[in-house]
């Protein structure tokens, strides 16, 4: 059989026409960029502006600003925020070794024995409730539960920060849970292990990576809170390396005095602690996300 | 062999009970801490709440000398630089998430997603000084002009805008909610409130306003939002959208058909849960806020205050009822983020469920 | 099943092979219809890897073209080439020349969304949009323009009857699409395609989430179509490319020894009544007798 020549139809035309809909296709697409440059040039502004005033006060005179005492007058100019960096790194500290043993043992206790029985599920959804529990709120409540009995202290501001922190674990770790196949389990009750046992050996060592980059992004968010620390730690100056007594610092709490001070070099200061706080909460994000890679890797 | 009787239950009863029994305590912490949250704070507060009564929430005087204390105008600013926020943040947050998801090459998602991560991370104090020492003396002027610009404009024009915008959207499609919803503005706006434009754009802008607060606090939320945004979108089921992209349509067409019905619930959802978020932010609005007491305005460029701003800014010098004043505030405010967040969180639930459903 | 050995003997009119169809199609007229598609060395690649190569076919106009193969052999993807379903897929790109009447597909100045008012699909899984019954089928008039509520009625039956559904949903028209059965959704599919007017409906083993008697349907309402359509469909079914089409397409899939590679190929095309009969290829015929794959 002889195949016939194919015969273009008239008129038939695959070019791209331009009509309304094709412009109102590209002009939404505009838009949707445009939303994006928007997103990004605050998150650029905001980048520019602490690397830029911050390393100039931050890296003059190294490592002065981070070994020198706050000024106790605030309008003298120079470092350091050294005693605010050691309360960040003790109020914070203090707060992942409270907040994650137990966020980590709630979880378990959700996934592993509640599972979808009345009182699990009435935890689960108040731990979602606590999760949106405003700073300050959380500040006044341990202000009036430990800080009016005990004074301030760094341990103030860790008691306030791991209730910021434990729902926000437990979530996670839950996630993480929920990600271990139930294969895992039954092979160790099948060689005759208690149920915790087999918790603690096999399914949180499988849920490890998920849970440490969750954890560790909580303490990211935790390391940045202000209002909690504002009724809890106080503003000593001075270095203070005990966790229960006397006032305390933080880099975030200086920030938030600093800001509203009308003194150029206090601004200064404020802003090299916000550099500094920054790449604090980056580094132990990027940390977070290695394990996130590991933990897609071996699946 | 096995003549004894074999004891099943064995000697690692008790350690396997103990941990059972240590993870509930754990998880009762939860509701341990809610309810002392409630139960103190309410206790705390109780002195100034027995005192003012009602009106507590409905004065707008606060007056700490004289022991008055009325949180009217704090709940006005928490409630209007929420707005002025999700106003803000929400077409940004749903272009963002449409980009990433629907039009950004594969190469490109990841950094994109990063780069608005990266927001995220920012602590809200850093936002806070930037708000306070950078953008409030910048945006000053962009305030000036804005105000010029809109006191210039006839009163009618602004409605009049809106109600064509409404119409021209439902000529195109008469069941569109947009449409109605910006209709009807528009015709509301005409006939009861010619000056409410020039009301919201008002005159002698601060740079330490509603608006500055609303900006930074759009700036903090559109992370979140695009985020769970972005997790509603993909769960949209790609048959459809290969099904409206066969039979001819444009991407954007594509979209309305196959994306916006399956992700309509979940991205009201996500909006809400960064209402929830922005109303419950207290640095980054305290710093910029304006701390300025008793102010009901709708002008946003007048300086006003929050509730947590107006905590943290006073709590330093107030003695003991002031202090029982704003732990009162703070309850207001918990109560009312737990509502939003709450409804925020039901929708988006059962939205995302409705769709996996639809899919399987 | 096989008659006589296939080694020596040239193929001849008798009959090889004795693969039972219970309804075939008539062999199609002596006078061939015009070309549609016009494929010449057509080769698919996702990024570096070449998912087909070697694809030589005319289909013609008013005819059921089948492509069948074991899995991977690459009918889909070359299904999928022809109303431009790659341009979805990141990194995916065609050499070789694949020509609808006369004009090459993936030129320069070709819109997708012009070539697909042109050419529709119909997929594997029953796809509506989560609407009711009425804007589904109208969503593609929609879309073109129409809009005079009138003219969309008449489309809207139009299509219904052509796709042998209306009778069944015409008082329900309002009602969501996701309501009626799964064999209805598909006809509701083709309903949605047919109501644009393409001149090609290209359909991707469309009843392979079916029942039988729901496919038994699908195939029936095909054949009617014919008339007014072009249809290519991909089945991993044999029997029912032996029911249903006019020509046959068979791919397989080849390791290519340079770089470990499987790649599609197309081994055969022609007359259904003769492929079935006496397929020209071994691999074919290994294929059909079912040897393998």
């Amino acid at each position: 059989m002889t195949s016939m020549e194919p015969t273009p139809t008239p008129a038939l035309d695959l070019t791209a026409k331009l009509s309304w809909r094709v412009a109102k296709n590209a002009i939404m697409s505009g838009l949707m960029l445009t939303a994006f440059l928007v997103v990004a040039v605050p998150l650029i502004a905001i980048l520019w502006s602490v690397v830029g005033k911050g390393a100039a006060t931050a890296f003059a005179g190294f490592p002065d600003f981070f070994t020198a005492e706050i000024p106790v007058v605030s309008r003298r100019a120079g470092p350091g925020m050294g005693p605010a960096i050691l309360g960040t790194l003790l109020v914070t500290g203090a707060a992942t070794l409270i907040a994650v043993p137990l966020g980590i043992l709630g979880a378990v206790y959700l996934h592993e024995y509640g599972g979808n029985r009345k009182f699990a599920r009435l935890v689960r959804f108040m731990s979602m409730v606590m999760t949106g529990v405003p700073s300050i709120v959380m500040g006044l409540f341990v202000y009036i539960m430990w800080t009016l009995t005990f004074g301030y202290s760094a341990f103030g501001g860790s008691l306030a920060l791991s209730c910021l922190m434990l729902p926000v674990v437990i979530g996670s770790t839950e996630e993480m849970l929920k990600l271990v196949p139930g294969h895992l389990r039954e092979a160790a009750y099948a060689l005759g292990t208690t149920k915790s046992r087999t918790i603690l050996t096999v399914v949180l060592p499988a849920a490890l990576p998920g849970i440490v980059s969750g954890a560790l992004l909580a303490v990211a968010r935790a390391a940045g809170e202000t209002a909690p620390l504002l009724f809890t730690i106080g503003a000593a100056t001075a270095y203070n390396p005990q966790l229960f007594d006397g006032a305390n610092n933080a880099l975030s709490a200086q920030i938030f005095t600093n800001a509203t001070s009308s003194f150029v070099a206090a601004q200064n200061r404020a802003w090299g602690a916000a550099l500094t706080l920054v790449l604090l909460t980056f580094l132990i994000t990027l940390v977070a996300r290695v394990f996130t890679a590991r933990l897609a890797l071996k699946r | 062999m096995f003549d004894r009787a074999m004891d099943l239950r064995g000697s690692k009863a008790h350690a396997d009970t103990a941990f059972r029994w240590g993870t509930l305590v754990a998880a009762c912490l939860v509701l341990l801490i809610l309810g002392l949250i409630a139960v103190t704070m309410t206790n705390r507060s109780w002195p100034v709440l027995s005192r003012m009564g009602l009106d507590f929430f409905t004065t707008k005087r606060w007056a700490a000398p004289d022991g008055i204390f009325g949180a009217l105008s704090f709940i006005w600013g928490t409630l209007y630089t929420a707005l002025i926020a999700i106003a803000l943040a929400v077409p940004v947050s749903l272009g963002v998430a449409l980009f990433i998801t629907q039009i950004a090459p594969p190469w490109l998602k990841k950094p994109l997603v990063y780069i608005i991560d990266l927001l995220a991370v920012v602590p809200s104090v850093v936002f806070g000084l930037w708000g306070v020492l950078v953008l409030s003396g910048k945006i000053q002027g962009l305030y000036a002009e804005l105000h010029k610009g809109v006191a210039m404009l006839p009163g009618f024009l602004i409605p009049a805008l809106v109600l064509a915008l409404g119409v021209f959207i439902l000529l195109g499609q008469r069941r569109s909610t947009a449409g109605w919803a910006l209709a009807g503005l528009g015709l509301l706006l005409l006939l009861f409130g010619r000056t409410i434009p020039q009301e919201i754009f008002g005159p002698s802008p601060q740079g330490r306003s509603f608006a500055t607060a609303g900006v930074i606090l759009a700036v903090m939320i559109i992370p979140i939002v695009t985020s769970l945004s972005r997790e509603v979108i993909e769960t949209t089921p790609s048959n459809e959208k290969e099904a409206a992209l066969a039979l001819g349509a444009t991407r954007w067409e594509m979209i309305k058909a196959a994306v916006f019905p399956h992700s309509k619930g979940g991205l009201v959802g996500a909006v809400m849960l960064g209402l929830g978020r922005a109303m419950g932010e207290t640095i980054a609005a305290a710093l910029v806020i304006g701390s300025a007491t008793g102010q009901i305005s709708m002008n946003v460029f007048a300086a006003g205050n929050s509730m947590p701003a107006t905590i943290a800014n006073e709590w330093g010098e107030a003695d003991s009822p002031h202090k029982s004043a704003l732990i009162a505030l703070a309850v207001t405010l918990f109560v009312i983020t737990i509502v939003v967040n709450l409804i925020a969180s039901t929708i988006v639930r059962r939205s995302m469920a409705r769709s996996a459903g639809k899919r399987a | 099943m096989k008659t006589a050995p296939a080694t020596s003997e040239p193929a001849q009119a008798r009959s090889k092979l004795s693969i039972k169809v219970d309804d075939p199609r008539p062999t199609p007229a002596a006078k061939a219809a015009p070309v549609v598609f016009d494929l010449e060395q057509l080769e698919i690649y996702y990024g570096s890897f070449r998912a087909v190569r070697d694809v030589t076919l005319k289909i013609r106009k008013n005819e059921i073209t089948a492509f069948i193969g074991p899995s991977g052999c690459g009918k889909t993807t070359v299904l999928r080439s022809l109303n431009r379903m790659h341009d979805v897929t990141p990194g995916a790109h065609v050499r070789g020349k694949a020509l609808f009447h006369g004009i090459d597909l993936y030129g320069p100045n070709v819109s997708a969304t012009e070539v697909r008012r042109h050419i529709g699909m119909v997929f594997q899984k029953p796809n509506p949009f989560p609407k009711s019954i009425y804007d589904n089928v109208a969503f593609g008039p929609r879309v073109n323009g129409v809009k005079d509520r009138k003219q969309l009625d008449e489309i809207v039956e139009k299509s219904l009857r052509a796709a042998a559904l209306w009778d069944e949903v015409k008082d329900r028209l309002q009602h969501s699409a996701l309501g009626i059965s799964g064999g209805q959704q598909q006809r509701l599919c083709i309903a949605r395609t047919i109501a644009v007017e393409p001149e090609v409906v290209l359909m991707d083993e469309p009843c392979s989430a079916l029942d039988p008697i729901a496919t038994t349907r699908i195939e029936d309402l095909m054949r009617a179509l014919t008339s007014r359509f072009t249809i290519v469909i991909v089945t991993h079914n044999m029997q029912q490319a032996a029911r249903v089409s006019d020509r046959t397409a068979f791919f397989t899939v080849e390791l290519d020894a340079k770089n470990d590679q499987r790649t599609g190929i197309l081994v055969e095309y022609d007359l259904t009544s003769k492929m079935f009969a006496n397929p020209s290829d071994e691999r074919t015929e290994n294929y059909l007798t079912g040897r393998f794959g």
